[in-house]
């Protein structure tokens, strides 16, 4: 049943200052864990007593000159994004924040964003929060303090734990130190807007967007009013450049126009999902099959992210989806309600025993978040 | 070299093995006389050789799986190899093993434009990836150097990176999905064409994971459309720290170059002898490459070459036609090439922080003059990916082991600054011993604890990535 792990009160928590007093607490502990960081990102079932990170804050190193900031977990996000955006920097995978779609009143933090390898419309540009996670430090379910990458962009010595780290909503250890190769800001943004199409028809227009030279870093589809939107991002003269390219490029589709009022972050929040009922999930499958998964979710409300790739569905309780879509490769997260069957989308047999496994090694108690991703 | 001994269970029963693997293969697909085997005794870390008991050539996944049953019913070590490119020994076989080679494996399986994917099998090459979607005007980034050689299974063990990847990120940046046989024979699915994990990114670790958790026979490969147009500058300074810091100021202005490529005195002058690109004989050399409509690479061009005026250049040369290009690029992409004509060379690939970029190569030139071995670095600056070239003579005795040692000393710098032994080549067996000096103990645990999941034997290229110390209980426990 999904938690809403931000009315958790303080004292109950065990709150540790230091990656040794992390430690400590997990090969101390008698029972199941609940990691939390800022509890803004409630996916998932884990229950057990309350651990937080909110403790292990701080940002230890940040270069912009080597674009690489390393941080601890429990950092907010805002105060990451604050210290980078003052040296016209960001994270290039720009993160959502859950807060108001979740109903959790806590503030994000970096760790959760990792645990969650949370990426927003970028991610199709400049890959997912994974691709700019170049090291981390964490805590086993043994207590072990491991570290895996480090604070450089190219790095194959060993195997990525960092990968298999990033997305594992605190399962296989706790994080208490993150570092990410970042990019530089940028001088201008712009939005090239369609208007009117049909889901299929959309997802053909930002494909071909994607498929042009112009570097699109956003392609986004809301269906309810009909607004297909293309984000280009660079130094002024270029963005004007491209946008008008790509306005010729998509004239089949309609009257393609810039439109500077584009806020994305309601895309990357899926902010029109707040405060509803139904149950909402979040399903990435390859671009072209978008519009199948549209129609096989019938009336319920959606919206369309990556190209098409990504589709927010939010469908009556209960109804159950991945019959819907059946069929049609990807995978389908539950990320509010009660939904219908498992939270994360069940494995074939062979991987599910190589997740499980995977996971014995670096939590032998299972007292990880146990149960989080079954 | 110091490797496990062969396993005599293993050496004494090589005809019922070979019987067994041409029961499932085709003849010509089972190779085992000794004069034939030898043509795998090593991949392009030449230093190393041994030939294999045995190398199979399979043409399907179910091949593949076919040939993994067998030698892990029989407990039979197996080297994958993808086209033997690896400078870090990563299908350097042992006698009593098995070489599976992906070779015969190299079709385009599916193209999706609209998507922007590839589906291949893996003994592709990588520039042929390329050469599948070039009309169409898409491309696939990851470009290492040996791109016209090494297979598309060989860059996902090792992960490799390439020119490039300052913009486009490396091969597990673009990687999708795979088809990826267990050492037990099970066929696994991980990822597609869609994006990200559904549930923990074992796509992630398998990548680069040097063929210790299974053969991959099939990849999903993010492929991208071609940029307008792309130019790079040539800039010459007469010390390396200006030019480290040219580099650092590039990056902070905003521009987003796809490569910033180094190159210190000794190698510029080697290039000169051997290629006569025309390079002006400086201390270090940048050659800054961006993309874009002709319009946006002058306007970015102009940007850099404003940051590097005012780091007073002794050269500063902006590229106008694709002639120019060429003849800008002609000395970085001769310099393996140039330092090879002078003596037999060893390439480290360590990375290390952008920042430390002066202070390591004063160490490296300090360490030249103590070692007696010359030194010349060419490696990609905008992600701090450095590729010392130690020269050495491999006809003259104890040379090779004086050149290791100066290598590993190299190596324990770079992971002193902040940084790593390797960036894009891999450990394979050329730095496992030097793992230790990066990783804890429990760093190394929480490694090797992976591969007990996927290879609960430690029969895949088991003695590889990690010191052969601190895996021999594991294998021989397995044994």
């Amino acid at each position: 049943m999904a938690v809403r792990q931000g009315t958790v009160e303080r004292h109950q928590m065990i709150r540790p200052e230091n990656e040794a007093e992390l430690s400590a607490a997990i090969a101390g502990a008698n029972g199941p864990l609940r990691i939390i960081g800022g509890g803004t990102r409630t996916v998932g079932r884990a229950q057990g007593e309350v651990l937080s990170t909110a403790g292990l804050s701080g940002i230890s190193l940040y270069e912009p000159g080597a674009l690489t900031i390393v941080a601890g977990a429990g950092t907010p996000l805002a105060e990451i994004e604050a210290a980078l955006a003052a040296e016209n920097q960001r994270l290039p995978f720009e993160p959502p924040v859950m807060g108001a779609l979740t109903g959790a009143a806590g503030e994000s933090t970096i760790g959760g964003v990792v645990a969650a390898n949370a990426s927003g419309p970028r991610r199709i540009q400049a890959g997912a929060c994974r691709d700019s996670l170049i090291g981390v430090r964490f805590v086993d379910g043994r207590g072990d303090i491991i570290k895996n990458g480090g604070r450089v962009m190219k790095n194959v010595t060993g195997y990525d734990l960092v990968k298999l780290l990033a997305g594992s909503h605190g399962s296989l250890g706790v994080i208490s130190e993150v570092a990410f190769k970042v990019l530089p800001g940028v001088e201008a943004v712009t939005t090239v807007v369609l208007h009117g199409l049909d889901d299929q028809t959309a997802v053909a227009a930002m494909s071909a967007a994607l498929c042009s030279p112009y570097e699109v870093s956003g392609a986004a589809h809301d269906p309810h009013h009909q607004k297909t939107m293309l984000r280009l991002e660079g130094f002024a003269e270029s963005v004007a450049y491209r946008s008008d390219k790509l306005c010729e490029t998509l004239a089949r589709f309609g009257d393609a126009a810039v439109d500077d009022a584009v806020d994305w972050a309601v895309v990357r929040d899926a902010d029109m999902f707040d405060g509803g009922t139904g149950d909402l999930w979040r399903i990435s499958v390859k671009p072209s099959d978008g519009p199948r998964v549209g129609a096989a979710i019938g009336a319920g409300r959606r919206l369309y992210d990556w190209g098409g790739g990504l589709i927010w569905a939010e469908v009556p309780a209960g109804f159950d989806l991945r019959e819907a879509i059946n069929g049609i490769g990807g995978h389908a997260t539950l990320v509010r309600g009660q939904g219908c069957g498992p939270v994360f989308h069940p494995e074939p047999a062979p991987v599910a025993a190589l997740s499980k496994s995977v996971r014995a090694q670096f939590d032998p108690r299972g007292i990880l978040n146990a149960g989080i991703m079954d | 070299m110091e490797m496990p001994v062969p396993k005599g269970s293993v050496l004494n029963r090589k005809q019922e093995l070979v019987a067994r693997l041409q029961a499932v293969l085709p003849d010509e697909a089972v190779i085992h006389e000794p004069h034939e085997t030898r043509v795998y005794e090593c991949d392009a870390l030449t230093a190393y050789k041994c030939a294999p008991l045995a190398a199979v050539l399979p043409s399907s996944t179910g091949e593949v799986s076919e040939v993994l049953k067998i030698c892990h019913d029989m407990g039979v070590p197996v080297v994958p190899r993808g086209a033997g490119t690896s400078l870090a020994g990563g299908a350097l076989p042992t006698a009593d093993c098995v070489i599976l080679g992906v070779a015969k494996m190299n079709d385009v399986l599916e193209t999706n434009y609209a998507d922007r994917y590839i589906r291949v099998q893996t003994g592709r090459t990588n520039l042929s990836v390329t050469g599948a979607v070039e009309e169409e005007n898409f491309f696939y980034a990851p470009d290492p150097s040996s791109q016209l050689a090494c297979a598309i299974a060989g860059n996902i063990a090792m992960n490799s990176g390439g020119a490039h990847c300052l913009k486009y990120g490396v091969t597990t940046n673009n990687l999708l999905g795979v088809t990826m046989v267990l050492m037990d024979g099970t066929v696994i699915e991980l990822g597609g064409a869609h994006l990200d994990a559904g549930g923990l990114d074992l796509l992630g670790v398998v990548c680069g994971s040097e063929g210790q958790l299974g053969v991959v026979t099939e990849a999903t490969l993010r492929i991208l459309r071609k940029p307008e147009g792309a130019r790079p500058v040539l800039i010459g300074f007469d010390s390396n720290e200006v030019a480290g810091a040219c580099v650092s100021d590039i990056i902070k202005a905003g521009v987003l170059p796809v490569a910033i490529e180094f190159m210190d005195r000794p190698c510029i002058e080697a290039t000169e002898a051997f290629a006569k690109a025309g390079y002006p004989m400086c201390e270090a050399l940048l050659i800054v490459e961006v993309e874009g409509s002709d319009a946006e690479i002058d306007m970015q061009l102009g940007v850099i070459s404003g940051i590097a005026r005012q780091h007073n250049p002794v050269e500063l040369r902006e590229s106008t036609s694709a002639e120019e290009s060429a003849a800008i690029w002609l000395g970085r992409k001769s310099a393996f090439g140039a330092m090879g004509q002078i003596n037999d060379y060893m390439c480290l690939d360590g990375t290390i922080p952008v920042s430390s970029l002066p202070y390591v190569l004063r160490r490296i030139s300090e360490l030249s003059k103590e070692y007696g071995l010359g030194v010349g670095n060419v490696f990609h600056a905008g992600d701090g990916n450095m590729h010392p070239l130690i020269l050495f003579d491999a006809n003259k005795s104890g040379d090779l082991e004086l050149c290791e040692q100066m290598g590993a000393d190299i190596l324990k710098l770079c992971v002193e600054v902040g940084g790593c032994l390797t960036g894009e080549h891999g450990v394979g067996v050329e730095k496992r011993d030097l793992m230790q000096t990066q990783f804890d103990a429990v760093d190394l645990e929480a490694q090797l604890r992976v591969k007990d999941v996927f290879d609960p034997d430690w029969l895949l290229n088991p003695s590889k990535v990690f010191p052969l110390s601190v895996t021999q209980s594991r294998r021989e426990d397995a044994a």
